[in-house]
């Protein structure tokens, strides 16, 4: 009686441009996703008007594979959803621009969808939610603690002031001449080294569910000046592995206290850094005790892709909420 | 044969539908940025107005630079997926010819040009000779100094069109007195119909190839290659 609900997402807020179609917000038919990191590994970091230009040349190649492999038809897809924000602004524009002419061109709903909404989202494409639950959302870009009570409603209760998870990770695997990116190298050599350094961890004000990682950044830049001063050679094996706890133990210490805090039926971690061995483990070992569920989704639906947006924008279609043709992308959309 | 022009390429924004080549409506705004908020309604309205419906479309042509590199790529692809998803051919015409279109009776060079900033510019030459338009020297990012001593140097008579006329007009003048021609605004500005036109005479190319001519490479791309030039 009730007839499947197919929705095709578009993503293109970073460096990957990506489309997909998901049935009923909970089953991937198709998923492309066109990585832009070879292009961009030779100036150390995502530089946002390259990874522009890639988007306008992928776009429809990837949203023709993206029906091809689904075997669906257009009349199959009931709405076009797509990232109108956070996310750099001229990257954004382009997956905007194309998902607003196919929803005119094929006459369909258009539902904008915010990128950290998506990241929470591609854990229902592996499980259904739990609410009250609580999502940590760790990326390059971000480093947020969300609450929901119910489908479609955020609550942040936490996030950076400054840097985000993943941009520490990126910047120290710098100053260890790692290659870009950086955070899979420190997670390597985290593995093998020990926490020798006594960095600081960034608890900030009591009862705070705030990050910040910037003072990190700045001692971990201190002990190296210092050692090579005074003509000492640290192991960057135990430099990764110093970080790395730092930050680790403070993002699985402030979710776990939120977790209890709010009474949540559900733990779910998404974003890029959510692939980090290091807190993987953490995150588990801390959960374990407790009988919270802890989800964390296989590592290609914690990096951008559109799948995690047509997930949520499945919700959206099913409160009704549309965009109109003149949705903006937005590089600093609030959620909720 | 009904054709969807477009064009975003600098601060105007044009739509126009023409029909076996006649145009049937224009919407031009001169507005700047927001071209991502304006363009999918003005396209709406333009076709509401014609009373067509998207799959009557048999055509898409849109500029494709050069100009703002933001602005290039919300046209170029809002052509590109309409046109992808319409399965229609897209055609994509530079806009510096497009604007070329308004000296079409005028004996002489004519000189589009795009402000790039820092004295520079997008700028082509073209002539129109017997009916038909002529590029005469290749669209450039180049400093403005350079071409007006190049079209000194000629001794042409020359049509400057430009949306940035204000920027520039001051050297020109300078530098070409009465050798150089500059009409009023109105006449300045890409008009989308021409576009169409301009597309009309254009083979398309795959939709998928259709791709931006920013005439510059990104500054990240350029620095990097200096480097490694150096090396
Ligand atoms: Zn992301």
């Amino acid at each position: 009686m009730n007839k499947d609900i197919y929705i095709l997402g578009i993503e293109t807020s970073c460096d990957e441009t990506a489309t997909a179609i998901v049935k009923n917000g909970r089953e991937i038919v198709s998923n492309v996703v066109s990585s832009q990191i070879k292009s961009h590994e030779r100036f150390g970091g995502v530089v946002p008007e390259i990874a522009s230009r890639h988007h306008v040349e992928q776009i429809t190649i990837v949203l023709e594979e993206t029906i091809q492999k689904s075997g669906l038809t257009w009349d199959d897809i009931d709405g076009i959803a797509v990232t109108e924000g956070p996310g750099l602004v001229g990257a954004l524009l382009v997956g905007v621009s194309a998902a607003k002419a196919l929803a005119f061109a094929k006459n369909k709903p258009l539902i904008g969808v915010h990128h950290i909404a998506g990241h929470i989202y591609a854990n229902r494409l592996e499980e259904e939610f739990s609410f009250p639950l609580l999502a940590l959302i760790v990326s390059g870009g971000h480093t947020e603690l969300v609450l929901m009570k119910e489908h479609g409603q955020y609550e942040l209760i936490g996030e950076t002031r400054d840097d985000a998870a993943g941009e520490a990770f990126d910047k120290v695997a710098r100053m260890l001449n790692l290659p870009y990116p950086g955070g899979p190298h420190i997670d390597k050599l985290a593995k093998v080294g020990e926490d020798t350094l006594e960095f600081p961890r960034a608890w900030l004000e009591e009862g705070s569910y705030d990050f910040s990682f910037s003072g990190l950044k700045s001692a971990v830049i201190n002990k190296i000046h210092n050692a090579k001063q005074r003509g000492e050679n640290l192991k960057k094996e135990d430099i990764a592995a110093s970080f790395q706890n730092s930050v680790v133990e403070v993002l699985t210490e402030k979710t776990y206290r939120a977790a209890l805090e709010f009474e949540v039926k559900q733990v779910i971690v998404a974003g890029g850094v959510a692939a980090n061995q290091g807190l993987r483990t953490a995150l588990m070992e801390k959960f374990a005790p407790t009988q919270i569920p802890l989800s964390i989704p296989p590592l290609s639906l914690c990096t951008d892709n559109a799948a995690m947006i047509a997930a949520a924008g499945m919700i959206n279609y099913l409160k009704g909420k549309r965009s109109s043709l003149d949705l903006n992308a937005n590089p600093s959309l609030p959620l909720s | 044969m009904n054709i969807l022009a477009m064009d975003t390429s600098t601060q105007v924004m044009g739509v126009s539908i023409l029909k076996n080549n006649e145009i049937r409506t224009e919407i031009v705004t001169n507005i700047p940025k927001n071209h991502s908020v304006r363009l999918m309604p003005a396209i709406e309205q333009a076709m509401n107005l014609v009373g067509l419906e998207p799959k009557e479309l048999d055509k898409i042509v849109t500029t494709i630079g050069p100009g703002s590199y933001t602005g290039i790529r919300i046209g170029l692809t809002t052509a590109k997926t309409m046109g992808w998803a319409l399965n229609i051919p897209v055609v994509g015409v530079s806009s510096l010819e497009v604007m070329a279109y308004q000296g079409r009776f005028f004996e002489g060079y004519i000189c589009p040009f795009i402000d790039a900033r820092r004295g520079m510019v997008f700028a082509g030459v073209y002539q129109w000779k017997q009916n038909e338009l002529y590029l005469v020297y290749e669209e450039k990012n180049i400093s403005m100094e350079k071409v007006l001593n190049k079209l000194k140097e000629d001794g042409m008579p020359v049509l400057f069109l430009s949306p940035d006329m204000k920027i520039h007009e001051g050297q020109i003048k300078e530098v070409l007195a009465e050798m150089a021609v500059i009409p009023e605004q109105p006449h300045q500005l890409i008009r989308p119909g021409f576009i169409g036109l301009a597309g009309s005479k254009k083979d398309p190319a795959s939709v998928h190839e259709l791709t931006p001519n920013y005439l510059r490479l990104a500054e990240a791309e350029a620095k990097w290659l200096n480097r490694m030039k150096e090396k």
